[in-house]
């Protein structure tokens, strides 16, 4: 039982210890080999780091609730590309242009309702079909790039409102539009999944899904409502951030799916769900921001990151397998 | 027993469905515009398909082992950097650099293969993991740059791309050949069947005497020796490439491999299907480009046919076209 909890308390606060150390060694290596004139832990510095990691962190939070419904979501990508355009593109059209600034919160509502109903095909391909989400994700993820291309060709799609980058831009206690987003966005879903009944049926249905629906669960309007609300995520981290740069090139977006993923099994996620939690994903977010931003602080190539991030993702799921049994399971496909 | 022998005529009709469909197409796209079939369209065709084949082929084992591999593009990447990178290289030449580039690609192979075989870690985040990792070595090892082989005249190695024997271009012949080796192993060695038993139930292979380690790994040696052909391909067809020529693709190769019916659940799919899933990605693309649409809008095309042809083998195995989640 007491190794029980001790397992228990390494998985779970594995994820920042790995950020304080990486805290630690940063500002060592930064300042003994004096690599750089900064200190790396400075407030202005930490605080960046939640508006940079907003885009990614916002999907992954998403694709935390996906995964530990036993699914995964690859066109995630190509959704926030899409999203971003429609967004972009709306307030050119002669609809909204008559509404000057008003045409701002519509362009964001025409963006969410994109994404939703995107989340909300793959959402009801997984249930009605029962293809593997894998492979639905999979197809719709070359399917919304088109999409994407077919909207505007090559083109980039722009369209500049100051008023939209001055809502992007302000800021309170350091922060900026998108991090306090990310963190909302972070702490509403960590409501629903611990709080609700929604989300206490997505853990069953990931854990076990015959269980659960003999437990007279009805999976597939969950199974609905993840890949609803990862759309509209994905929709979302489009709104912040373009809401601000005012440009969407047709390739954005692209591994966003492999980044999230990442990010969510950092934090402690299970492949085969039915385990994961928010507060991890928040960690291992922050985690690759952080170590995104350490390897440059250090002069290291940015081209070490993928190498690093890539090794550590190795790392951790061989540490996992000692961890954790559940680990050992397979991916169910 | 009628019962069975109907659901075996169900099984069998799902399993060739992908290739009267395949038929289907062809017909109807000759029908509505002769060019379509004609011998040169079809050899550009296969031969622009080759690279994307040649690296599905591997990924074919991996499947059927039941496993995944994410990390192809990248290595792809990385196969034609090196190759390049070393052709260039004084005292190396194309002798060299193609052995050095085929063992280092192999290498990497044998990490994979190791850590999802022998480690037993799960091939989906190894192999991503990997995907990150093997661009972050190509990017190191290019420093960003793209590679370039400064005097295209005075070198041979174009041929693996760009020449032809026989009227048929070489890469489509690389393709044919590893196609028709990698087929005889599946089907016909007793490591092919055991490739067919880790991957349909690794638990029983286990048990009666399989080493599921070894096969495991060896699908992905043979997937990065495919991967390593492809990028030999690839880098001698332009003579040069960027860091990211094999980017995403991944997924398209995997998309492939799914379209000719082999299951992520590991244990079914063939060689030979795999080929027809490549063809049929690659005549898609060319026939909406005749047709006069852009490029982009395979993607779409590709998406639906992807999901329909997955629906209906799953529809005809559980015999009943909807699923019975509630």
């Amino acid at each position: 039982m007491k190794n029980d909890n001790m397992t228990h308390l390494v998985k779970n606060g594995a994820i920042w210890g790995f950020i304080v150390l990486e805290l630690i060694f940063f500002q060592v290596v930064g300042s003994v080999w004096s690599l750089s004139q900064s200190a790396f832990i400075d407030p202005g510095n930490m605080l960046l780091l939640l508006k940079q990691s907003a885009p990614i962190g916002i999907i992954a939070v998403g694709m935390t609730v996906i995964m530990i419904n036993g699914n995964i979501d690859l066109s995630v990508g190509a959704t926030y590309a899409l999203a971003g355009i429609v967004m972009l593109d709306s307030m050119t059209w002669p609809i909204f242009v008559g509404l000057g600034d008003w045409a701002i919160p519509l362009a964001w509502l025409a963006a969410l309702l994109t994404g939703c109903i995107l989340g909300a095909i793959n959402g009801l391909i997984v249930w009605k079909t029962g293809v593997d989400a894998f492979i639905v994700t999979l197809g719709s993820m070359l399917g919304f790039r088109g999409l994407v291309f077919m909207y505007n060709g090559q083109q980039p799609t722009y369209h500049l409102n100051w008023t939209m980058v001055d809502i992007a831009e302000w800021g309170a206690f350091g922060l900026q539009t998108s991090a306090f987003v990310f963190i909302g966005v972070a702490f509403l879903v960590w409501l629903m999944m611990t709080r609700t009944v929604h989300g206490r049926n997505a853990y069953a249905i990931g854990n076990n899904r015959e269980a659960a629906v003999n437990a007279a669960i009805r999976v597939g309007p969950h199974i609905m409502i993840n890949f609803v609300l990862i759309g509209f995520l994905a929709a979302l981290s489009a709104v912040a951030f373009y809401s601000g740069s005012g440009s969407v090139n047709p390739n954005d977006g692209m591994l966003f799916e492999l980044w999230a993923i990442t990010a969510v099994v950092l934090g402690g996620t299970k492949l085969a769900g039915g385990a994961g939690s928010i507060v991890g994903t928040f960690g291992g977010v922050l985690a690759i921001q952080l170590l995104r931003k350490g390897l440059g602080h250090i002069g290291a190539q940015t081209e070490t990151v993928n190498l690093v991030i890539g090794l550590i993702l190795i790392a951790v799921l061989m540490l996992d397998k000692q961890l954790n049994r559940k680990g050992q399971e397979e991916l169910k496909l | 027993m009628a019962e069975t022998n109907l659901k075996a005529l169900g099984g069998l009709l799902a399993r060739q469905g992908i290739l009267v469909a395949f038929v289907v197409f062809m017909i109807a796209f000759a029908l509505w515009n002769p060019r379509f079939i004609q011998i040169d369209n079809v050899f550009s065709v296969i031969r622009s398909s080759a690279i994307l084949g040649v690296m599905a082929l591997g990924v074919t084992f991996v499947v059927i082992g039941g496993n995944l591999d994410l990390s192809v593009g990248s290595l792809l990447s990385f196969s034609a950097i090196v190759v390049l990178d070393l052709h260039e290289t004084p005292g190396f030449g194309p002798a060299l650099a193609i052995p050095a580039m085929y063992a280092m690609t192999m290498g990497i192979g044998a990490v994979i293969g190791f850590l999802v075989g022998y480690l037993k870690l799960n091939s989906l985040i190894v192999t991503l993991g990997m995907l990150s990792a093997i661009h972050g070595l190509t990017l190191t090892w290019s420093g960003g740059q793209n590679m370039d082989i400064a005097n295209q005249q005075e070198t041979w190695f174009g041929i693996f791309g760009r020449g032809s024997a026989l009227g048929i271009p070489i890469p489509v012949l690389m393709f044919g050949l590893l196609a028709a080796i990698l087929a005889i192993i599946l089907s016909k060695t007793p490591f092919g069947r055991k490739v067919y038993a880790v991957g349909g139930n690794g638990t029983a292979a286990t048990f009666s005497g399989i080493p599921r380690a070894r096969v495991v790994f060896l699908t992905y040696i043979i997937s990065s020796f495919c991967v390593a052909t492809a990028g030999l391909i690839q880098a001698s067809r332009t003579m040069g490439a960027q860091n990211t020529v094999g980017q995403g693709m991944e997924l398209e190769v995997l998309a492939a491999v799914i379209l000719g019916g082999a299951s992520l659940l590991g244990g079914s799919g063939a060689v030979f299907k795999t080929v027809i899933g490549v063809l049929i990605l690659g005549f898609i693309q060319n026939g909406l480009l005749l047709a006069g649409l852009q490029f982009y809008v395979q993607f779409v095309v590709t998406w639906i046919i992807i999901i329909l042809a997955v629906w209906l083998d799953i529809a005809t195995k559980r015999g009943k076209f909807w699923s019975p989640i509630a």
